[in-house]
């Protein structure tokens, strides 16, 4: 097995790990970094596909990287939403969950805005 | 069959031992920093696969400014800690079994391509002198894949106005929420002071150093972000109110010359975002360097979050 085979093993069981978490875990933050998790699985097979397609004297195919550069800040983008919306939740409604049942924490100042 | 070097094996389990970490571990706030963990350790794979370019990309922005975005998430969140923690999941083996299944297709689809695989490394250095950047990541993501960029920086902006559009009516046009006030006399304003001046030449450096080299818009934009962060989080200066016009212009001027140059490229050459041959490398360092000040301000904008103070009237 080669360094490249071993990260490629590598990223797709991190984006197996994120898929769990962002499957099971029901804590919206957590949603949050399962998936950040995954994509960074996505980025890393990426630059092992990129690594994969090594010519012309560079060291890899600048196609995927660029392409996963691009993928980053796109998630980066997704991150700070998601995180500003769970934020507004827990300024609205005085609790940071999906659950619909959930009792109000007594503590937050539930606010409409 | 050849060995893998020790790095590497060490590396790799390093990375999932931290993934699992972030995905198991009890507190909200130890998850995110062992995400941290994992973006940089994922940083020193990507060298290690010679994607150098998403390696500085992944350090600063996948790691760095994500890192800080759900940092200061959690620490908001933490008088919900208790209640959440309730939350905890069930293991669930149908979810198990089908993450599993994804990884191992993943891994079986990475380890049977083709040998040699597919590459467009040799298209991507055949118009390389046509370009007048050394780079081929540049070349990709400037000239090649021009459009993938704009609309990237389209994102961003549509990221920033979803955030800002969650401001309370009474908040809207005024400035995002006041961090706490630093020591005056502790390192944080020390640092504060300090480096601004040195991290700014790192950004300008790495921007212009892109052409050739690895970096290029995005890493520098986003440390000349951190250092703009790092001066309003130790209270030396205020975040600006979104209404400000300079700061809309400053938003929107990196894109829109961007589009300027694209329709430019219509009227005068063959297509959109056709760069005239001899205008290339100027045309693509007047969109980088206006766009690298935009990255900067829509990253920071980013970070702060919605406004919640109200603009005085």
């Amino acid at each position: 097995m080669s360094a490249v085979e071993l990260f490629g093993i590598c990223g797709s069981a991190a984006v197996g790990l994120g898929l769990y978490g962002l499957v099971v875990d029901p804590r919206p933050l957590r949603k949050i970094v399962a998936f950040d998790l995954l994509g960074g699985g996505v980025f890393l097979l990426f630059a092992v596909v990129a690594r994969r397609g090594v010519g012309a004297g560079f060291g890899g195919d600048p196609v995927p990287q660029a392409l996963a550069i691009t993928g980053l800040v796109v998630a980066f983008s997704a991150t700070a939403l998601a995180s500003a919306l769970l934020l507004r939740l827990f300024e609205a409604s005085g609790r940071a969950t999906l659950r619909s049942d959930a009792p109000a924490d007594p503590g937050g100042e539930p606010d409409g805005g | 069959m050849i060995a893998v070097p020790a790095l590497d094996l060490v590396l790799a389990a390093l990375v999932l031992g931290v993934a699992t970490w972030a995905v198991f571990t009890r507190e909200s706030f130890a998850a995110v920093v062992g995400m941290v963990v994992f973006g940089l350790l994922l940083a020193i794979a990507l060298v290690r696969l010679e994607a150098v370019d998403v390696a500085l990309t992944e350090a600063a922005l996948g790691s760095g400014l994500s890192g800080a975005v759900l940092i200061a998430a959690a620490s908001r969140l933490r008088s919900a800690e208790a209640a959440v923690a309730a939350e905890r999941p069930r293991p669930r083996a149908a979810a198990a079994a089908l993450s599993a299944a994804v990884a191992a297709a993943l891994a079986t689809a990475v380890l049977s391509l083709p040998d040699p695989a597919p590459t467009l490394a040799p298209e991507a250095a055949g118009s390389l002198a046509a370009t007048g950047v050394g780079n081929p990541v540049t070349a990709v993501l400037m000239a090649y894949r021009a459009m993938d960029t704009l609309l990237e920086k389209v994102v961003l902006l549509l990221a920033l106005v979803g955030v800002w559009s969650l401001a309370k009516d009474r908040a809207w046009g005024g400035r995002p929420s006041q961090r706490q006030r630093a020591d005056p006399r502790g390192a944080l304003v020390f640092l504060a002071r300090l480096l601004p001046p040195l991290g700014g030449v790192v950004g300008v450096y790495v921007l212009w150093a892109g052409a050739d080299d690895p970096g290029g818009a995005f890493p520098g934009g986003t440390i000349l972000a951190a250092m703009w962060l790092l001066v309003l989080m130790a209270g030396l200066a205020d975040a600006p109110p979104v209404s400000r016009r300079p700061l809309r212009l400053l938003l929107v001027g990196g894109p829109a010359l961007f589009v300027a140059v694209g329709l430019g490229g219509l009227w005068l050459g063959e297509a959109f975002l056709a760069y005239p041959r001899a205008w290339a490398k100027p045309l693509i360092l007047a969109i980088e360097i206006p766009m690298t000040l935009t990255v900067a301000a829509t990253l920071g904008l980013l970070f702060l979050g919605p406004p919640e103070r109200e603009p005085r009237r």
